[in-house]
């Protein structure tokens, strides 16, 4: 049984070991119901982290409802730094069913990030809240991400949280992940042009599942993992004549 | 309804004495000072027969008439009268307007009934007004336009019927009837257009060219004929008293402490709330002042992004707003008012309650960003209709409505993230116009593994200067796989200075 499913029970059977070395055995694959609070770090210096947070906000909604009655909004929390090194979200590179439901908030400090997006997990009107937090500011600690995690699954409104350049330190988020650009695959029309875009994902912490590590891409229509290894280094081979010539 | 003689008949009511006797018998100017001396504003009837007129300068008016009187004009004073005037003329339709400065605009659609009869109406309104001693011109026509004409120029209580051709009706009326600025006046007439049957003359296309540059409706008189005879809508502005929701606590003792503020607030927010609920309306804006005792005044405002009578909403958002008043020697009486209002349709109740267990609405989690976060800070990108990529998105308040506009080419493979400025990059090419190799940036060399480009976005001559240089973008994969979006600012051999500089605009994901 995935623990997304039984939210509130869950936590209150902590005690019932087997049942949870039961759900922990399940490996993590794509489609499955998003956890209520995600970190993904990943560095500051690439796009990937936020596009892997949207990514696999975008493939929970898609196993959880229906897409075309889905028109509520999507709350983009950034604070100062973030906007500074990867830039602000831009609507025509956006996937095409968030483009109009997107509202942007920019927060000077790190705490009025945390305000922000906790206000957003507390409106009942948000797909979901995606917050990119540079670095580990001193606003946010076990506490403040424990706040976060019980709002998320109070309401309902699913949290991924990108932090960019940061440790890994304490937080209560449901699933963990570090992200790093992969070779993407080659377009069919141009294999020399840069392909859908995929990430090396490690899931190193997670309550439900067993932990790994994945090559996902966006194929734009669902989230596809693979194993890291063989396309790994099938694209790393592949892509070397390519660099060359 | 044109009242004529509006300052001297108040000047009169004023002195106490009926027309032609006691002050009003000798000639008497009602003045006003000028930057050239002493201006005529009004005139009675003995000062009109001695020579004195409107618009004449005191001087003028003392070589023809040495006994002429003065008395000081009041056009604030009329204006005001004319307020209370367009309110008490409501008793013959449902509905009036100002027509500064002398005249007012009542609407009798469907009323005249209640009158037996237009006539009868025109009748009852001019004796109501001879009661009050007020000189007035009536008329009642399909339009504002027609009215205001008859009134002013046709004969005295002119009825025009909405069956009747109004442009034949009113053809003998001067051009003056149709409301134009004076310089206007004077070009008409020296074209040689004094009725309005002259406009009608000649071809609409001729007179549209000859005044295409006046868009007020005061200088142009096609758009005055239009309004005169129904073709285009002129909106006049009802003089209806609407009162805002006032609230208000006399403290009986002045209070210095936050907690005891944040009560007051509280309990303001919930007189304010049943007010509101009473009249089914919501508040937009709200403004609190605190009266301090040593005689300071803060005021606070908020606006809301919609219509809400929460208190509890309120509270939250005032606290913010509160954080810096400074109470001095302690606060005696803390007012609140909503500003602007709009209907809001009554709701359950309880909705904090709800509020805690379903979450908030969009609208209330939006003020509450808003309110802390500064109105800046949250915003929604819409599509601009512009080539280059940083004009192509705009940020727009969140809840406004999105104007429609072409969406972005299906084709065009943009970014995820577009960095606010576009960060200089060094890049290493084998030839200026070929692909790059490897790039530095941000300190670090990056090897180009692939490439697709170039898509040529040219600079939008209409917007920018003819020096500007056209951009070059790649979408590129370096060998770690990170996808970016870089260009190339110009080409070699452009002659719009050196050797392109490349710059890295967008994270793609």
């Amino acid at each position: 049984m995935s623990r997304s499913h039984m939210p509130a029970t869950m936590l209150s059977d902590l005690c019932d070991v087997d049942a949870l070395a039961a759900a922990r055995s399940m490996r993590w694959r794509p489609g499955l119901a998003a956890p209520a609070h995600s970190e993904i770090f990943a560095s500051g210096c690439e796009g990937g982290g936020a596009g892997l947070a949207l990514a696999l906000a975008c493939d929970a909604l898609r196993s959880s409802l229906a897409e075309d009655e889905d028109r509520r909004a999507v709350l983009w929390v950034q604070d100062r730094a973030a906007v500074r090194l990867t830039g602000r979200p831009y609507r025509p590179g956006l996937p095409a069913e968030l483009r109009r439901r997107l509202i942007h908030v920019v927060a000077e400090k790190a705490e009025d990030a945390l305000f922000a997006l906790e206000e957003g997990l507390r409106c009942r009107d948000l797909a979901f809240v995606i917050g990119e937090l540079t670095g580990n500011p001193k606003a946010l600690d076990f506490t403040a991400s424990r706040r976060l995690s019980l709002a998320a699954e109070k309401h309902g409104v699913p949290l991924w949280l990108v932090r960019l350049d940061a440790e890994r330190d304490l937080s209560s988020a449901r699933m963990r992940w570090d992200v790093r650009a992969a070779a993407s695959p080659p377009p069919r029309w141009n294999a020399a042009a840069p392909g859908n875009p995929s990430w090396r994902a490690e899931l190193f912490r997670a309550r439900a599942h067993a932990l790994g590590e994945w090559i996902l891409r966006d194929d734009g229509r669902s989230l596809v993992a693979a194993p890291p290894h063989s396309v790994g280094v099938a694209a790393a081979a592949g892509d070397r004549p390519l660099a060359s010539g | 309804m044109w009242l004529p003689r509006l300052a001297i008949d108040r000047w009169r009511v004023g002195e106490r004495c009926a027309r032609g006797e006691g002050p009003d018998a000798d000639p008497l100017a009602l003045i006003a000072e000028t930057a050239h001396g002493p201006r005529i504003d009004a005139v009675n009837d003995a000062g009109r027969a001695a020579g004195a007129r409107r618009g004449m300068m005191l001087a003028d008016a003392r070589t023809l008439c040495p006994r002429l009187k003065v008395a000081p004009s009041d056009p604030e004073g009329d204006l005001a009268f004319l307020g209370k005037l367009a309110v008490w003329a409501r008793r013959w339709g449902p509905w009036s307007a100002l027509d500064a400065p002398d005249g007012l605009v009542i609407d009798v659609t469907a009323v005249a009934h209640l009158f037996d009869g237009e006539a009868r109406l025109l009748a009852d309104a001019q004796a109501a007004f001879a009661r009050r001693r007020l000189t007035a011109r009536l008329a009642i026509a399909p339009t504002a336009g027609a009215a205001w004409a008859l009134s002013h120029f046709g004969p005295e209580r002119a009825i025009l019927q909405p069956g009747d051709d109004a442009a034949a009706c009113l053809e003998e009326l001067p051009v003056a009837a149709l409301r134009l600025d004076d310089e206007v006046l004077v070009v008409l007439r020296r074209l040689g257009l004094k009725r309005l049957g002259d406009l009608h003359g000649i071809g609409r296309s001729a007179l549209h060219r000859r005044f295409r540059n006046r868009k007020s409706p005061a200088a142009n008189p096609l758009i005055r004929m239009d309004q005169l005879l129904g073709r285009v809508s002129e909106p006049l502005l009802p003089v209806v008293r609407r009162q805002a929701p006032l609230v208000q606590r006399r403290l009986l003792e002045p209070i210095r402490h936050r907690e005891l503020l944040d009560q007051v607030v509280a309990d303001l927010a919930g007189d304010m709330a049943r007010e509101l609920e009473g009249k089914g309306q919501g508040a937009r804006r709200l403004e609190i002042g605190l009266w301090r005792v040593d005689g300071e005044v803060a005021a606070r405002h908020l606006e809301l992004s919609a219509a809400t009578r929460d208190p509890a909403h309120m509270c939250r958002l005032f606290s913010t707003k509160l954080d810096d008043v400074d109470a001095g020697f302690g606060i005696e009486m803390v007012r609140m008012r909503a500003s602007w209002t709009e209907p809001l349709a009554l709701g359950q109740g309880d909705i904090e309650a709800a509020a805690e267990t379903q979450g908030t609405s969009l609208a209330a989690c939006i003020d509450r960003l808003t309110v802390r976060l500064g109105e800046k800070a949250v915003r929604r990108p819409v599509v601009h209709a512009s080539h280059m990529p940083e004009r192509a998105q705009r940020w727009r308040p969140p809840l406004e409505h999105e104007p429609p506009a072409q969406e972005e080419l299906r084709f065009h493979a943009r970014p995820l993230k577009l960095l606010d400025r576009a960060e200089k990059i060094a890049v290493l090419y084998a030839t200026p116009d070929g692909y790059p190799k490897a790039f530095r940036w941000r300190g670090q060399v990056r090897e180009i593994a692939r490439v697709e480009g170039p898509e040529r976005i040219a600079p939008e001559w209409w917007r920018s200067k003819s020096t500007a240089r056209l951009r070059d973008y790649y979408r590129i994969e370096d060998t770690a796989g990170c996808r970016y979006w870089i260009y190339r600012h110009g080409l070699p051999d452009d002659g719009r200075g050196g050797l392109p500089d490349w710059f890295l605009q967008g994270l793609c994901a």
